[in-house]
Order: structure tokens, then sequence, then C-alpha cells
């Protein structure tokens, strides 16, 4: 005996019966039949879209605290954490004055994310310590060249909290709930 | 009695460090005695610097319990002693690592030092190379219980190449030491006593002795910051060289601080334990010359690559040559160099700003000027 599941091939003649495929064709069609009474695997996909999984890391955001505070102070973890090395930064020093637009006395005047070499593995997102960036629920779009893809600071703030409190709240989407 | 005093000490003390045995000379520190023998048996240091004299004795990081006094006297010392400044005796057992006392004790030591201590690591420009970090991760416990508010301190002014962060101090006095014994006028000291003790240049005198800039690299914290250097990257990302030129003033060995080609900052070269190397038995301090104002390239010759422990962050993404790969795709093509290749210093905007060049940190307006 070999494992449970071993069968023994049978290898009788076939009748009459069997040879014209009657009952098997019946059998195949019953089930491509039923499945146009199921529900659709897919879905119309410009009109339509899915909901992701609360935990879908899609493309970074820069927050900004309820003041509208950039958060990130340039401490360069989340590059030093990412595997693909798609971060860059250059850090400045905030002057008297700019109290209002950034949360540290550092903080990035420079912030790049290479969209073509990020795996969004949520490294940067686990190392900030000032809960400056995160992934959000969206993900990068196409584009023709690879010029779009070099993300900037520009393209990652999130919308400002004072100003617009309604893009911002759209942009922070389920993590507002985690912090 | 009488015999035992009159008998002669010998040579060469022995001392047992975790049951490490090793032989010294009579009036050597434990913990220069555990230098000796190295790794973990060490205990760890914040305010001892062997090139400083009368350092020590004042963060309590290094405390070890006597498990034996001597030969002669066997008994234990009743509370753990700073092992910077208890000297061995021939016969001692000393215990470190191996005593669950030091370790508790330790524990509450980093605790008390981080308890002013504003832990902005994220800004501050020692992170990465700081010792405070490397004892709070090794010794230390993950809160505190301190619920007050921390001391804060107007920021000082205290001259154009050094960053006073007072804030960050834990008092270790290594830079008032280097001010004494270093420099010839004096012009840096610690005012006012107990928890309004700061560090100050008294009336706000700049710091101008020739060699000043020492106390950045004495410092165990990220109080005493080189200014030419503040912001501009992070320790991690520049790559240390060795590196050396002749200097009048000073040994001129350093190592630099690159990024690229860029000399982003200059320190002295550090040994194992942090300290600044010695060159036939004299510390190798260097001189503000070699330390703010030679920050290119040309003005150094190149040794190599500086050797970074590799548990170490700094030797995090890092080529251990300074040839730069070649590129292949072109031989592996046949010939044909690739139409599409996209160069990223097209697109991107870092870079754009020499940082390198720049006296202190980048601002604002260093960006904006650029962009006009």
């Amino acid at each position: 005996m070999l494992t449970q599941r071993a069968k023994e091939v049978d290898r009788r003649p076939m009748t009459f019966l069997e040879s014209i495929y009657l009952w098997n064709i019946v059998k195949g069609m019953g089930i491509t039949i039923s499945h146009l009474f199921k529900k659709k695997a897919t879905i119309q996909y410009p009109e339509e879209k899915r909901t992701f999984s609360k935990v879908f890391r899609g493309l970074h955001v820069l927050n900004r605290d309820a003041e509208g505070r950039e958060n990130c102070t340039a401490c360069g973890l989340c590059a030093v954490a990412c595997p693909a090395e798609a971060i860059t930064m250059e850090a400045a020093e905030r002057l008297p004055g700019e109290e209002n637009l950034y949360r540290e006395e550092k903080y990035a005047a420079k912030y790049e994310i290479n969209m073509l070499r990020c795996i969004f593995c949520g490294l940067c997102e686990e190392a900030c310590p000032k809960d400056a960036i995160y992934l959000s629920q969206t993900f990068a779009p196409a584009n023709y060249g690879r010029k779009g893809f070099i993300y900037k600071k520009e393209d990652l703030l999130i919308p400002n909290p004072v100003t617009d409190k309604e893009a911002y709240e759209k942009a922070l989407g389920d993590k507002a709930a985690k912090n | 009695m009488t015999n035992e005093i009159k008998k002669e000490a010998p040579a060469n003390f022995k001392v047992t460090i975790d049951n490490i045995t090793v032989e010294v000379a009579p009036g050597t520190s434990i913990l220069n005695a555990a230098r000796k023998i190295g790794g973990d048996v060490t205990p760890p240091a914040m305010c001892y610097y062997s090139k400083l004299q009368g350092s020590g004795g004042k963060c309590r990081t290094c405390l070890v319990e006597v498990a034996a006094g001597s030969t002669a006297d066997p008994r234990p010392m009743p509370n753990l002693v700073a092992s910077c400044r208890t000297n061995v005796m021939d016969g001692m057992i000393v215990k470190n690592i191996t005593s669950e006392r030091v370790q508790d004790a330790r524990a509450g030591v980093v605790e008390f030092l981080l308890l002013n201590h504003p832990l902005d690591c994220p800004i501050c420009d020692q992170a990465g190379e700081c010792h405070m970090q490397d004892l709070g991760y090794e010794h230390g416990k993950e809160g505190t219980r301190y619920e007050f508010k921390r001391r804060t301190f107007e920021l000082e002014d205290i001259g154009p190449y050094i960053q006073l962060h007072m804030t960050r101090c834990i008092l270790c006095y290594r830079c008032t030491y280097v001010a004494d014994q270093l420099t010839d006028n004096r012009v840096h000291g610690i005012l006012d006593r107990g928890d309004h003790a700061e560090i100050s240049t008294y009336i706000s005198k700049a710091i101008d002795n020739d060699f000043s800039g020492n106390m950045i690299d004495v410092c165990p914290v990220g109080a005493l910051t080189d200014k030419t250097f503040r912001f501009k990257n992070r320790v991690w990302f520049t790559k240390p060289v060795d590196a050396h030129r002749d200097c009048s003033t000073c040994c001129g060995k350093v190592t630099l601080w690159q990024r690229g080609d860029d000399v982003l900052r200059v320190t002295a070269r550090k040994d194992e334990w942090g300290e600044v190397q010695s060159y036939d038995g004299k510390p190798g301090w260097i001189c503000n010359t070699c330390r703010f104002h030679k920050k290119k390239a040309s003005d150094w010759v190149i040794e190599g690559v500086s050797n970074i422990n590799r548990h170490s962050v700094i030797a995090q993404n890092k080529y251990q040559g300074l040839i730069m790969p070649k590129e292949t795709i072109a031989e592996v093509m046949g010939g044909r160099e690739p139409k599409l290749l996209m160069d990223i210093h097209s697109i991107s905007d870092v870079n754009s700003v020499d940082i390198s060049a720049l006296p202190g940190p980048a601002t604002s307006k260093t960006f904006e000027k650029k962009e006009q």
C-alpha cells in the first residue's frame, strides 16, 4: 500500500456511452454555466474601485500636526531603514518666524522618494520617531516618464489641516483612528 | 601586622575582572585594567577620559562591584565603586557584567542621566555616535518615571564654530578639562550649582582658542557639536575616511566625514573607547584650522576608509573601498549604451546647493537664493 490517496488507474476499455463523452460534457458545462450566476470576481476598474485593506501600504504621505506644522525633522531614520534606498533628504535649520511651518528646530528642506525604487515595505513608517511619514491607501498613479516617479516634498505633504481641513482628513484616511 | 606592611609590593598587580585575570601596573584604575581586557567586561564611561587629567568620578556609569579588596584584605567593598577612580590592588576581584547589583545600579544611573535629557535624537547631530545613546540602549530601561518638567536653558551662542545645547548636557566636565588643559586662556567653565549648573563661557566670551574644537570630540552627548556641520547630514550617511595633512600646530591626523567628495566634517580619529587616538603616547588632538577651515578633499592626503565597528549604524550602507564601482551596462550589452537611462540628478532637487561649502546650517534662505 502506498499512500491513502493512491488510486489504481482504471485501464478497462471505454463502453459506447462513455466514448461519446455526453455525460462529461454536461458535467463540464454545468460548472461553466453555474458561474454565470455567481458573484463576479472582477470590477469595472476606473468607475469602480476596491477598498483597500486597513493594513494596505500605498503612497507615502508626509504628515503635519494639528496646527499644520510639518512633523518631519529630517532625522534620516526612514532613509537608513529603507532597504531600497529610495529616500533622500536635505535638512535645514528653522529660522525665527518659521515656527508655524515646522514643528522642530530642524526640518527637511528637501525630501524625495524615488517611487521606482520604493518597494512599499513600510519600514520608513516604522522607523519614523515623529509620526511624520506613513503609507496611505492610494498607490502611485501610472506615468509615461520615469521622471514623474521622483516624488518631492510638495507631492508628499498632506494638505494643511488649518487651511484645508477636508482635504487633510481625506488624505489622512484610516490613519486618523490609529493615532 | 608590621611584617605585612614591610613586605614589598609586587611589580605587577593581578586583578580578576569578571573571572578574567589580568596583570597591571600598580596605580592603574579598575576601568583601565578592564580596558586592557577589552570587550564586554569594560564598564562604560561617560565622564572619564583617559587623555584628560582629573576627569572621571562624576557620571557613575562605570560602577563595579569589588568582591574582594585584595589578597591581604579579601573583604568585599560594601558599596559599588566608581571604577575610573578606584585603583586596583593585588588579588582584587571585580564583578562587572557578572554582578546583578551592578547592572541594576547602572540602569538607575542611566535613568538619572536621562532625567533632564531632552531625547531630541532625531534633531541632534550627535545621534549615531552618541555615547548616551549606546548607554541607554545597552543599560537603560524603556520608560522614565520622571513626571516633572525637564530643565531648559536659553540658547547661548558660544562662537561661530561650536554649538552649545545646554539641555543635552550631562555635566561630565570633559569640555572644561579640555579648556583647562589644552588651551591657555580658559574662557569656558561651569556656572551655578546643583540642578542649575550649566556649561558656559564666562560673560558669553567666544571660544577662540586654537584647540577649543576638541571639546566637540570629547563631549559624550550632543551638547557641544560642530556648527560647521550643523544639520548638514546625519552621521550614518557620511563616509568616514582617514586623512592627514602637514599642520604646524597639531598632528594633522583626522577623520574626514565625506559625502561623495564633499568633506562635511573633520574630527580627530577615535579609538575603540570613543576617545581621541594617541600617536606615540601623545593624544592626537587637532587644531581648529584643521577642523573648521580645511573642508576640501584637496586639502588632505586621504589614507583610506576608516575602520568602523560593523555593529555601528555608521557602518550601514557603505562601500568598503574608495573607488566607485564602474558602470557595466555597456559591457554586457555588447558595447551599446542604454538609450533610456534616467540621470537622477536631472530631476532631483537634492544636491542643488553645495551644503558642504556653507559656514553653518542650511536655512530656507539657502534654498531661496538658488531658485531665483
